[in-house]
């Protein structure tokens, strides 16, 4: 057993990519399910329609990276838009149904042939990396050390990707702490209450899905940055296991969407490395590919445990999250 | 979350006309024919390269025949190529299957078809990774479905699939209307009756009515197991709803995965998946299909009987309408609440050995791509009724497959997503529902 390379390609994913764009779409889930009390389940689609509107926007409009990021977050919004407006007046579990359903319309249209010029089906699209690499500020050459080595590619990407993190963390911190957040709190604990003061509770549950939906849009973007964008990505899997992250972080916080991530990754790369291992050392009495499956099972399980167990996750305060009921 | 005192609002008029224009803009995109499509340089130079491959030749005479539109699909796999000047063509695959391969007759020269009865074939491999196909033509004139006749067909399917759909919807709602619980674990527990099935008469080799038997009896102990086992605990501790959903979420997962660990990503059929079709007027239904909806509208009959004659029924009626109030008039509510959950993993278990006959196939997420569809089946009905969502499934079944009329069948689901959102729009409550139950 090679313990050096699996405690290597653990903690390689303290800095990868991917738990960056976790942590960012936690992050946006955290405002509308943490502070709004929206029950989101079609963060894959968002996440789905941010990666796609960078992508399709370089690919077929040639279009500037920095300006392909927008329209990714734009096409987020549109889509919290066209969400929200039927299901925001309904009762929670309408909004869980119907952004469960739309996120897999948004997959479904992707993956479908119809529009293979633009989408590639469901192989998926790349090569639109040329722009977001030429912007890279480092010069060519190796950067790090042990596991965290990369080239100027790979360290511009995180550097970007955790600018953007920071930029999502500080947005929702501040938003928070001003007027708008107490009043979407205040919506989250007792909707007549906060009617009843005149507010419109409607647009502001908008407002959360849309500002929600343009940080989750933002996590797909860094998602596809390093490699493709692939439909098969956007299962509900991807929902739910940003909802493990956000649980375990803690959902009405600022940062424990982040923690969950890496939390979430480190223990999912751990696993991942080690349990193939132990069953290839015969130590497991089963196939590696059974072993690869088992950290899925348990990611279920935690899930439920955490619910039942501690529904405010790691960094949360219970006395917060009275309106889970 | 919402409280259940706020009014419902109306929607605006304006929003369904904007929704109504956006869908039907979709729809026209959606028709314009793909009329880019030329022949790849070198047969097959237009895919991605795989182990596997279908190639041959369409000759007419002796000649090839250039620009054929050639299509295969099998498993879930669909491609298409043209032929080259010389008629020749080739269509990689990921797996060595069968696969059914078609000739898009319309790209044929005037008055030439594919000789024999029809321009598809099933194809399978021979030893090697590759099978030549050719392909001969000859004069003549196809006499291609009439669109009533189409739409028969899709009628018929849609109901057969409609009704089996209704079997989980119905458990689903049940188990709605009893405890409030959108149990997003349902798919699974679809999953569950046709791993059974599988299990029983392919692995165990047990015969084959007394494994679909039991397999469907394995479904109630799932659903009795999961009541006593996790959820009677969770309402005892006082979970609410929203965690309730939650915790289903992380079963559903867990679940999913673990079928996954024991069958792995393979789809296996049950025995006899593909019988001969039976011809009646333009639809051809194999007996599966007549024993399937024979199935489902007996067990739905009864199902409709228990809970409208039987004590039980009522009670849970009672307990759906007003929980409280059945608790206080003496109904033992966690037996009712019980027998709901056993009835509900009956009906999943059986919806989902039909639904492996349908696909066809067993695969670990199967119940996966079910459960949204028996979300739209419940919710367009009226959650937590159980005759809205027999309702509801059946409209889901007819529009999934009606559609394929009109749209490509690989967007058939997010059809019946999309009918879902739209009624949301017009009618929350669902078809049977009360305006009282939202806000």
């Amino acid at each position: 057993m090679d313990w050096g390379s699996i405690l290597s390609n653990t903690l390689s994913y303290l800095l990868s990519p991917v738990t960056i764009a976790y942590a960012l779409a936690a992050t946006g889930l955290a405002v509308h399910f943490g502070y709004a009390g929206l029950l989101n389940f079609g963060m894959a689609g968002f996440m789905a329609l941010g990666g796609y509107g960078y992508a399709i926007a370089i690919l077929s409009f040639g279009i500037p990276w920095w300006l392909a990021i927008i329209v990714g977050l734009l096409a987020s919004a549109v889509f919290a838009l066209i969400l929200g407006i039927p299901t925001l007046r309904l009762r929670a579990d309408y909004l869980a149904i119907v952004t469960i359903a739309a996120a897999e319309i948004v997959r479904l249209l992707f993956t479908t042939q119809v529009f293979d010029a633009f989408t590639n089906s469901a192989d998926g699209l790349g090569g639109y990396h040329q722009g977001f690499r030429d912007a890279n500020p480092f010069p060519p050459g190796t950067y790090g050390w042990g596991p965290w080595t990369f080239n100027e590619t790979g360290l511009w990407i995180r550097v970007f990707g955790l600018a953007m993190l920071a930029l999502a963390i500080l947005l929702v911190w501040s938003l928070m702490r001003s007027p708008w957040g107490r009043v979407l709190k205040g919506i989250r604990e007792d909707e007549d209450a906060v009617r009843s003061l005149g507010k419109n509770v409607f647009a502001y549950k908008m407002q959360a899905l849309v500002v929600g939906g343009a940080i989750g849009a933002m996590g797909g973007i860094v998602y596809v940055l390093p490699s493709a964008v692939v439909p098969s990505s956007y299962t509900t899997s991807l929902t739910f296991f940003l909802w493990t992250i956000l649980l375990l972080g803690g959902a009405a916080t600022v940062f424990g969407p982040s923690l969950g991530a890496l939390i979430f990754w480190l223990v999912l790369a751990f696993l991942g490395n080690l349990l193939p291992e132990l069953a290839d050392a015969g130590i497991l009495p089963m196939s590696a590919i059974q072993a690869g499956t088992l950290r899925y099972i348990l990611v279920g399980v935690a899930l439920m445990v955490l619910v039942i167990f501690m529904p405010q996750g790691i960094l949360g305060n219970k006395k917060e999250m009275t309106f889970v009921k | 979350m919402s409280s259940t005192t706020s009014r419902v609002r109306r929607v605006q008029p304006w929003l369904i006309v904007v929704m109504g224009a956006l869908l039907a803009a979709a729809m026209v995109f959606l028709s314009a024919p793909g009329a880019f499509a030329s022949a790849p340089d070198t047969p097959g130079g237009d895919q991605e390269a795989t182990d596997f491959y279908f190639g041959g030749v369409i000759t007419f005479e002796e000649v090839g025949v250039a620009d054929v539109t050639v299509s295969v699909s099998g498993g879930g796999f669909e491609a298409e190529t043209i032929t080259d000047a010389d008629g020749r063509w080739r269509l990689y695959v990921p797996e060595k299957e069968t696969y059914t391969l078609t000739v898009d007759e319309s790209t044929l020269p005037d008055g030439v078809i594919v000789d024999g009865d029809s321009a598809s074939q099933e194809i399978e491999f021979g030893l090697t990774g590759s099978k030549i196909v050719n392909l001969f033509l000859g004069e003549g004139e196809r006499v291609t479905q009439s669109f009533a006749d189409q739409l028969m067909v899709r009628l018929i399917n849609g109901l057969n699939f409609g009704l089996l759909l209704a079997l989980a919807a119905m458990g689903a709602s049940l188990i709605y209307g009893t405890t409030g619980l959108s149990n997003f674990a349902h798919g699974e527990m679809v999953t569950w009756g046709a791993l059974m099935a599988l299990v029983l008469t392919s692995f165990w080799s047990v015969p084959f009515w007394l494994g679909i038997v039991i397999a469907v009896v394995m479904g109630g102990v799932l659903g009795l197991a999961l009541d006593a086992g996790l959820w009677r605990p969770l309402r005892r501790r006082g979970l609410g709803i929203v965690q309730l959903m939650i915790v289903s979420i992380g079963l559903s997962l867990a679940l999913r995965y673990v079928y996954q660990y024991f069958i792995g990503g393979r789809t296996y059929q049950l025995p006899g998946a593909s019988p001969a079709p039976i011809q009646f007027g333009p639809v051809s239904l194999s007996y599966i299909d007549l024993i399937s909806m024979g199935v489902s509208i007996v067990v739905i009959l009864f199902v409709a009987y228990f809970l409208l004659g039987t004590r039980i029924g009522k009670a849970t009626r009672a307990i759906s309408d007003n929980p409280q109030l059945a608790s206080a008039s003496g109904i033992n509510v966690d037996r009712v609440v019980r027998i709901v959950w056993v009835l509900a993993g009956v009906l999943a278990a059986l919806s989902g050995i039909l639904w492996a006959y349908f696909r066809p196939g067993v695969k670990w997420d199967m119940g996966t791509q079910m459960l949204l569809l028996i979300f739209a089946a419940i919710t367009l009905g009226g959650l937590g009724t159980a005759f809205g969502a027999l309702i509801g499934a059946i409209i889901v079944g007819l529009v999934v497959e009606v559609s394929t009329l009109w749209i490509p069948s690989d967007l058939k689901f997010a059809g019946a997503l999309v009918v879902l959102i739209l009624i949301l729009l017009v009618r929350p409550q669902g078809l049977l529902g009360r305006k009282e139950r939202l806000g």
